[in-house]
């Protein structure tokens, strides 16, 4: 559980731009202003000694009007603590890039941008992680199906010769 | 040969390249042997296990995790189960028994896992030796565990809320007899390697990244401890029954490439250890909780959400799981440590000599399986 002086600092320290306090599961859940997002997670590296940026993600929620949750789970070397925190992204919207705080942030933010297709800023290495370059779609948008769509039933096409081209045996209906 | 006749070199390295582990492919800039900037290229195993877990049912995604770091599919099962149970709020609930057979094949698949770690990265190196000495331990383990699972790999073994079967008595006098020799051979390996002149010219500092940089790039597990830093999920945030355990943590200040060799040979004297008070320490009892047995009846977490972690042979791995209340995650992130690895490798290689990526690589420990998910 996470010692409430953290919390009261960041209260005293950025007031309005902290929404909301939560606890679920025994994990601190901390929900912030977009705009201040970079200032805080700054602000809890250097002053609160969270050191350690365990994950960067992003979850959607299309029924939302800001339909991404952008999601950065912290933990400090020093104390133990835990906390995550949690702002509200909507669609095309950019995010300012933690790489300059922590450098494992490059790796998630690449893999965010390649599922969700949030833009980071000032991110220098910025490219698809996990799906080729030239791919087209957001995986793991809740909209797009779990077979792949014509997109990729077709991408490998363009490898392949003519006698070779990629045959579908699946139905979309799941 | 003039200055300005040197000119920077982009060298491609992998996928396909057999000191990769699989499928890793590096976009290299070289000024003459020096790297200057490098690219990682990961995702050529991508199966897509975060999608596929939104539309699986809890139940059905515990064999997937098995094919996440494919040879510490115990260790995969174990985190998940916990974060499960933290999800369901559950985790006190476990049965001791079963968290001590927990303990005891997390800690046989650690064994296993560094074994085929000390054969490869010695094979990448030249070291072609250790490798048949590795396995021939490795066999023993993976005997085990057939004894119980059924598999040789692949077990699915460690279930929410227990095990899937109890051990036998025919397991725990294989086990006795590996913990009497595992300590001999252990030695062997050490004269094979430790003060073998080129194995030192191959690793002393090389890759070398101090404690504040591990800890900003978010390196975990044996490889942080080579910077010097005493972490270790198992004690300091202790799951399962490590707190009734005693062992320790072995950790080398000089974070490169040597010392990660070395911590890596310790704990798994530290693992036999674990064991050999696991044997003497296990009570009888159920061997997993009754209201999950059957895994045809669906588990409905209450809406939350929860971040499971362990500590893997390879690092940190965690699962972080949103439930709206439905008998399928919202969301699942897996936080798998070769991905996070790879993205620190650049840092980790800059400036040094092109055949020197090659051991790095190797004292990562990388398997991307998990990597790509």
């Amino acid at each position: 559980m996470l010692d409430a002086k953290v919390i009261d600092a960041l209260k005293e320290k950025f007031g309005e731009d902290i929404v909301n306090v939560s606890e679920s599961c025994g994990d601190s859940i901390v929900n912030v202003n977009l705009d201040s997002l970079h200032d805080i997670l700054g602000f809890l590296h250097s002053n609160l000694s969270f050191d350690y940026l365990l994950f960067l993600t992003a979850a959607d929620y299309p029924k939302r009007e800001k339909r991404f949750d952008i999601i950065y789970q912290l933990r400090s070397t020093a104390t133990f603590d835990e906390i995550r925190i949690k702002a509200e992204v909507s669609d095309g919207e950019d995010v300012e890039s933690v790489s300059d705080i922590w450098g494992s942030a490059i790796g998630d933010e690449c893999e965010t941008y390649d599922m969700f297709g949030i833009k980071f800023l000032n991110n220098a290495e910025l490219r698809r992680a996990l799906m080729p370059d030239d791919w087209e779609g957001y995986p793991l948008r809740k909209e797009y199906p779990l077979k792949g769509n014509e997109f990729s039933d077709r991408y490998l096409d363009k490898y392949l010769p003519e006698g070779q081209r990629h045959q579908i045996t699946h139905t979309r209906m799941p | 040969m003039s200055s300005s006749d040197i000119r920077t070199l982009e060298l491609n390295m992998g996928p396909q390249h057999p000191s990769t582990h699989g499928v890793l492919r590096l976009v290299l800039r070289l000024n003459g042997e020096k790297i200057e900037h490098t690219t990682p290229i990961v995702g050529y195993l991508h199966r897509g296990f975060e999608k596929m877990a939104e539309n699986m049912t809890y139940q059905q995604f515990n064999p997937i995790t098995d094919r996440l770091n494919y040879i510490t599919s115990m260790n995969n099962n174990l985190t998940y189960a916990m974060a499960m149970e933290k999800l369901l709020g559950v985790e006190d609930k476990v049965p001791e028994r079963a968290q001590y057979i927990r303990v005891i094949v997390a800690e046989l698949n650690r064994i296993g896992s560094h074994l085929i770690w000390l054969g490869t990265h010695a094979l990448d190196i030249g070291a072609m030796t250790p490798y048949f000495y590795c396995f021939r331990e490795r066999e023993m383990i993976v005997d085990m565990f057939e004894e119980i699972s059924g598999a040789r790999l692949l077990y699915d073994y460690v279930r929410i809320g227990g095990v899937a079967k109890d051990i036998t008595a025919k397991f725990m006098d294989m086990l006795k007899e590996f913990i009497k020799i595992f300590p001999e051979r252990q030695k062997e390996y050490h004269t094979l390697l430790t003060k073998n002149r080129i194995w030192l010219k191959r690793t002393k500092d090389v890759g070398v990244i101090n404690a504040e940089d591990a800890i900003n790039w978010g390196i975990s597990g044996p490889a942080l401890r080579g910077s010097g830093i005493e972490w270790d999920l198992r004690k300091k945030k202790p799951y399962a029954v490590y707190s009734e355990l005693n062992f320790d943590i072995p950790y080398y200040p000089e974070g490169d490439v040597y010392a990660r060799y070395l911590v890596r040979m310790d704990e798994m004297l530290q693992s036999i250890r674990i064991l050999e008070q696991c044997i003497n320490k296990i009570p009888e009892g159920p061997y997993m909780m009754d209201e999950f047995k059957k895994v045809s009846k669906p588990i409905k977490p209450p809406a939350g959400e929860s971040y499971g972690y362990a500590e893997n042979p390879t690092g940190e791995l965690g699962f972080y799981i949103i439930s709206e209340g439905k008998n399928k995650p919202y969301r699942m992130k897996i936080r798998a440590p070769s991905f996070v690895h790879a993205y620190a490798l650049p840092f980790m290689i800059k400036g040094s000599l092109l055949s020197d990526v090659v051991a790095v690589i190797g004292s990562l420990d990388f398997v991307f399986g998990e990597s790509d998910r």
